[in-house]
């Protein structure tokens, strides 16, 4: 535990705060032109406006022979709350991308959408097309509350209907107040008028770190609730949305050799009604802002300060901003992963779930996921929803299109669900090399093949539609929550993993460190004896992490 | 004059000089030199020229006549001098230029080599026997600074100049529209202003050797021919013995150090920057000098000619005099790429073919197929049944390349820098290369170079005088030249580069380099083009445009223009952004521009190494 009072500020903390509220150097920044990059400041503050500066980490040493700068390219992060969007939202973004980056929408965990690869040249005609599809970027990335997120479906088509409306409520409430954004990206020079500048909510530094919400609707916790700094737990009587759950101090990321650092599951603390969640949720981002650790980025999450003073200390925070919680509600979870395929809900209106490996809509020799879902939005009558698991939903489609939905489905080889394994449809992976400038390992251009080896291992123990959850990341910051997976693969050097087992538990288990620094062919080794062992000796029905703990492979540990 | 004057065959190496020196000594001074090679031989003809002038016994300021010998009986008075005069832009003209000076020297005429940069219009008038040799420059223009010699002589204040006699040789490109256009207007020119035409006039392709060897060896005998046998002291000597070496003819073998790609992995240009050590060779150069390449050609594109052949390598061929194989005269003695009038005009009576003949016979037509066919396409298109010979005998003489030098010596001791964008292709189903840049990209061990000065392409004298250079793609080349030898010197003046390229993330050539430069202050502006990076093209002359009213208050504040690079569209398309940024910035006409950047040229403050 760090003491704040002895610290200095970090020193992003000094580049916030002297932003002029997020503007920086932005605008001299672009008008640069020789370089593709952006002033290191900047690279902080364009995250507030959805914007990271990578670099193709693989050309770095050949580009310096060749006298050239890092390929610089940024990705951009659309905001989509509750991964709701229109198919002419769709067909926008599929347009911009194809037009300024390198062609491939992906799909986030946060249910928002990505492009990559876009040049600094590109950025601001980028951004002002993603405002005319009225979408944004803002505050989808930065130390700010990033994309809400939602259960993307539900049986109960009007609960589903009124969480994802709050979750948009919530994410409007807590976006930034500043006109940087518009100012740089859209009218591309400052506003008329100048009245100070006022952030209500989260003052001139913002947040001491990123800030993540989301709201899950049981069974499904296929948002991972319990690894938000902000979860809301939907809780239904007599098939109306009552109120929330409101869990806090989930968080997944950690740093090797540091234990301090640590993944950590949310506390359930109490119930809302759905009206309180937007107090809730401005309650909880202030008491974050105020208390927060702004000297030390690796000890600045929620999660901290709730530790660090206690959840009793943070409950009566609450009360003290009038905040009070009732009771919460017990609800149960049945599972992380999506239900793929055909769905109805209530109201009637059918839902196709599609497997989208990593995320990635592209076109390949497998699957046309570009041009079909092209040609799908161009004639859906309802819309897309973007899963927590990177997948997509065709959702609310009439009995009347359900049919050529089908067809299309098929002809363009969008069912891929039907023949992955469990294991591949619900593996996750983040994106790492060659573009994450964190990334000490593969994750997501090596999933396919760590996957193949699980599918060969589990096809050799009888397995086959064992439903394993197999999460990789390239570094322990936990964008894939690695930490919550059955079998979790953290990069710690090219080629080598940390392998945690035990997780799983429908995302309220986290995992443990089980053995470090392993070759592919150890932790395959690893992985087969464990699998024998379970195979021999499980008790029916009883999942491979259960067995770890019952077993004492793992000691057991008590329900963060 | 008795002296077999009028014979033919006479030898320039070996004149015949019997009035002032005895058969015997004579002898024993042929066996003395025998061994000599022909720079060699120049050389003691200078030695004993020194020799003669520092026996004189009259201290007069004129050189004269050995004392020993007494005066010619026939010749009163020494010969009229003559006047070597040349217009280059590449070094080609003044190549020859030096040649024929020296050969006339050699002859014992008095021949005074000068540059039409720097010749003074007004002392044509003073001139009694002018050799020109011009070369012709981009769209039928002459050569970047020679621009008042023939405004003078093409304009209304030029002279009558009845007591001149003169002789053109004109240098071109027969896959330009205008060939030899400045040597046919200043030929037409001087017998228009009543001058007496020696020779008629000659026109070489880019093969121009042979042409300008056999010019000159003309102009030698009718030089003789005029004045009879006299011997005169030499008064110009270009193969002085301080002078280097290694020289078009003799090229220095360098040791290639370095041969990095520039341009990146989404590039669609291959440009390289090429490292060469000079150690040991005595060559030295300045900022803004090229380096002539003499180049082996491509392997491949070798194998290509074996193939039309359906010949052995080692086939027996002979050039000239000389015996080879096939293989060897492809390889490094013959041009392969750049198709001329006369490789055409060869080829169509090899094929027989009337077409071709004709297309020969019309410069545009000609000059339009020329510009997109190379010789291997000439050959596909009018395919023959050629013997390795008749094939030999077709091809001109292997032209070295030139290459604006990319480093400052002073920086880089023993080291001279290139900047090489290779190139090659794919047409008609065929690889297609560039002779010399194929050659250096493909990482040879050494390569043969020679130092082709270019004394107006120079850094100002004062170093505290602003530059603002303009150099896209590889026409940045002399620029980073002139900044790394600004940066060595610590110079003050401020300097201002102005580059394009297709895009910046592939192609921005040096952009490392550029980046320190800015922050360390030895570049003080950077303004860049990036053709490819948006919707719509945007040119070097864009960005001079937008930044107009600084550029024009630079130029008030004495700055030094230069531009290099493509001459075809560019170099006028930044002449033009010039010429209007001047009369939009001045206030004043577009002729007061004009006349301003015409000044700033005489000035030597507006210089152009384009091609």
């Amino acid at each position: 535990m760090s003491d704040p009072s002895n610290k200095p500020v970090t020193e992003v903390e000094d580049i916030k705060a002297r932003s002029a509220h997020l503007r920086g150097t932005l605008a001299e920044s672009l008008a640069d032109p020789v370089t593709g990059s952006i002033a290191p400041d900047d690279t902080q503050i364009s995250k507030f406006h959805g914007i990271y500066q990578q670099d193709d980490r693989e050309t770095r040493v050949e580009r310096t022979k060749q006298k050239l700068e890092p390929d610089y390219s940024f990705m951009i992060r659309a905001r989509v709350p509750a991964g709701i969007c229109t198919p002419a939202q769709w067909l926008a973004l599929q347009q911009i991308a194809a037009d300024h980056s390198n062609g491939e929408l992906r799909l986030t965990t946060r249910q928002a959408v990505q492009l990559h690869g876009v040049l600094k040249g590109d950025l601001r005609t980028t951004m002002r097309r993603i405002n005319d599809a009225l979408l944004d970027t803002f505050a989808a990335c930065g130390d700010v509350n990033r994309n809400v997120g939602c259960t993307p479906l539900a049986e109960n088509a009007e609960v589903h209907r009124r969480a994802s409306r709050w979750a948009a409520r919530i994410s409007e409430h807590l976006t930034p107040r500043t006109r940087a954004y518009h100012e740089i990206w859209l009218a591309g020079s400052p506003l008329p008028g100048n009245e100070p500048e006022h952030e209500p909510i989260y003052g001139a530094t913002y947040l001491p770190r990123k800030f993540k919400i989301a709201l899950a609707i049981p069974p499904l916790n296929d948002v991972d609730v319990f690894a938000q700094d902000l979860g809301f737990i939907a809780v239904e009587r007599f098939g109306k949305l009552i109120g929330f759950n409101v869990a806090v101090g989930g968080g997944m990321g950690m740093s090797h050799g540091e234990p301090a650092t640590y993944p950590r599951l949310a506390d359930v603390i109490g119930f809302c009604s759905p009206a309180a969640s937007v107090a809730v949720a401005e309650a909880v981002v202030k008491i974050q802002r105020d208390f927060g650790d702004r000297t030390d980025r690796k000890h600045a999450r929620l999660k901290y300060t709730i530790d660090d003073r206690g959840l009793d200390w943070f409950v009566d925070e609450l009360g003290r901003r009038g905040v009070h919680l009732r009771a919460a509600v017990p609800v149960d979870f049945e599972q992380t992963g999506d239900r793929f395929g055909w769905s109805e809900d209530s109201d009637g209106l059918w839902h196709a779930t599609l497997y989208v490996p990593g995320g990635r809509v592209v076109d390949n020799e497998k699957t046309r996921l570009q041009t079909g879902l092209s040609a799908i939005a161009r004639i859906l009558k309802g819309e897309f929803r973007i899963t927590p698991n990177q997948n997509l939903i065709i959702s609310r489609i009439e009995d009347t299109q359900k049919e050529e939905i089908q067809r299309l489905i098929t002809e363009h080889g969008l069912d891929l669900w039907r023949d992955a394994a469990p294991v591949r449809r619900n593996a996750l992976a983040c994106v790492a090399l060659p573009t994450c400038g964190l990334a000490m390992a593969e994750a997501e251009r090596y999933l396919p093949q760590f996957i193949g080896k699980v599918e060969e291992l589990l096809a050799r123990h009888g397995l086959s539609e064992q439903d394993l959850l197999v999460r990789i990341t390239g570094c322990p910051n936990g964008c894939a929550r690695p930490y919550l997976a059955d079998v979790g693969l953290v990069g710690k050097a090219p080629g080598r993993y940390n392998l945690m087992l035990g997780g799983g538990a429908v995302g309220a288990r986290l995992n443990q460190g089980y053995r470090e620094n392993l070759s592919e062919e150890r932790i395959v080794d690893e992985l087969d004896r464990l699998l024998a062992d379970f195979v021999g000796n499980r008790d029916s029905g009883e999942p491979f992490s259960d067995y770890l703990h019952r077993a004492g492979i793992l000691e057991s540990q008590p329900h963060g | 004059m008795p002296l077999g004057k009028l014979e033919s065959g006479v030898s320039a190496a070996r004149p015949n000089i019997n009035p002032v020196i005895q058969q015997d000594a004579l002898a024993d001074l042929d066996s003395a030199v025998a061994d000599f090679e022909r720079d060699q031989l120049l050389w003691a003809s200078g030695y004993l020229a020194g020799l003669a002038v520092a026996r004189a016994t009259s201290p007069a300021q004129r050189p004269v006549a050995p004392a020993e010998a007494p005066a010619p009986a026939s010749s009163t008075e020494p010969a009229a001098p003559w006047t070597v005069l040349y217009a280059t832009e590449t070094g080609n003209s003044r190549f020859v230029a030096q040649e024929l000076a020296e050969a006339m020297s050699a002859a014992g005429q008095t021949a005074k080599l000068v540059d039409a940069r720097d010749y003074r219009p007004a002392t044509l008038k003073q001139e009694r026997q002018l050799l020109l040799v011009v070369a012709t420059h981009g769209l039928g223009d002459p050569p970047e600074g020679t621009e008042a010699f023939f405004e003078y002589l093409l304009g209304s204040r030029a002279p009558r100049l009845p007591q001149l006699s003169f002789a053109v040789l004109a240098l071109g490109d027969s896959s330009y529209e205008d060939f030899c256009e400045a040597g046919r207007q200043v030929d037409a020119r001087l017998a228009e202003l009543g001058a007496v035409r020696l020779l008629p006039r000659v026109e070489c392709d880019l093969d121009f050797e042979s042409d300008a060897d056999a010019w000159t060896k003309r102009v030698v005998e009718q030089a003789r021919a005029r004045d009879g046998v006299h011997i005169a002291p030499v008064h110009t000597l270009r193969a002085a013995p301080t002078a280097p070496s290694y020289s078009r003819r003799h090229p220095f073998q360098a040791e290639l150090l370095t041969n990095q790609k520039l341009t990146g992995r989404g590039s669609s240009k291959d440009v390289r920057h090429v490292e060469l050590s000079l150690e040991d060779s005595g060559l030295s150069y300045q900022p803004g000098d090229s380096l002539g390449v003499v180049a082996n050609n491509p392997a491949p594109l070798v194998e290509q000619f074996l193939e039309y052949l359906g010949e052995s390598p080692s086939a027996d061929v002979s050039i000239g005099q000389e015996a080879l194989t096939l293989g060897e005269a492809l390889r490094s003695r013959l041009e392969l790429t750049n198709a001329t009038r006369s490789f055409v005009q060869a080829h169509a009576r090899n094929s027989a073919s009337a077409d071709l003949a004709a297309l020969a016979d019309d410069p545009r037509a000609l000059a339009k197929y020329l510009k997109s066919n190379q010789i291997i396409d000439i050959l596909r298109q009018y395919p023959a049944a050629l013997s390795a010979q008749q094939l030999v005998a077709s091809l001109s003489k292997l032209t070295p390349r030139l290459y604006s030098i990319a480093s400052s010596l002073d920086a880089n001791p023993d080291e001279a820098h290139l900047t090489v964008a290779v190139v090659s292709y794919t047409r008609d189903g065929y690889a297609h290369f560039g002779a010399a840049s194929n050659f250096l990209a493909a990482g040879p061990s050494t390569v043969p170079v020679y130092v082709e000065p270019n004394d107006h392409f120079r850094l100002p004298q004062d170093s505290a005088a602003p530059i603002i250079m303009v150099g896209p793609g590889t026409g940045i080349a002399p620029f980073r030249a002139f900044v790394e030898q600004r940066r060595h010197q610590a110079a003050v003046g401020k300097s201002w580069l102005f580059f394009g390229d297709r895009t910046r993330r592939n192609d921005f050539l040096y952009q490392l380099e550029w980046q320190r430069y800015l922050k360390e202050g030895a570049l003080t502006r950077l303004d860049v083009a990036f053709s490819r990076d948006q919707a719509e093209k945007v040119y070097v002359q864009h960005r001079l445009r937008e930044r107009g009213a600084q550029v024009y208050a630079w130029l008030m504040d004495g700055a030094h223009v230069y531009v290099c690079g493509d001459a075809e569209h560019m170099a006028g398309d930044v002449h033009q952004a010039l010429l209007d940024i001047v009369a939009e910035h001045s206030g004043r006409s577009a002729d007061h521009a004009v006349s301003l950047l015409s000044d700033l040229k005489t000035q030597g403050r507006y210089q152009r190494d384009v091609y």
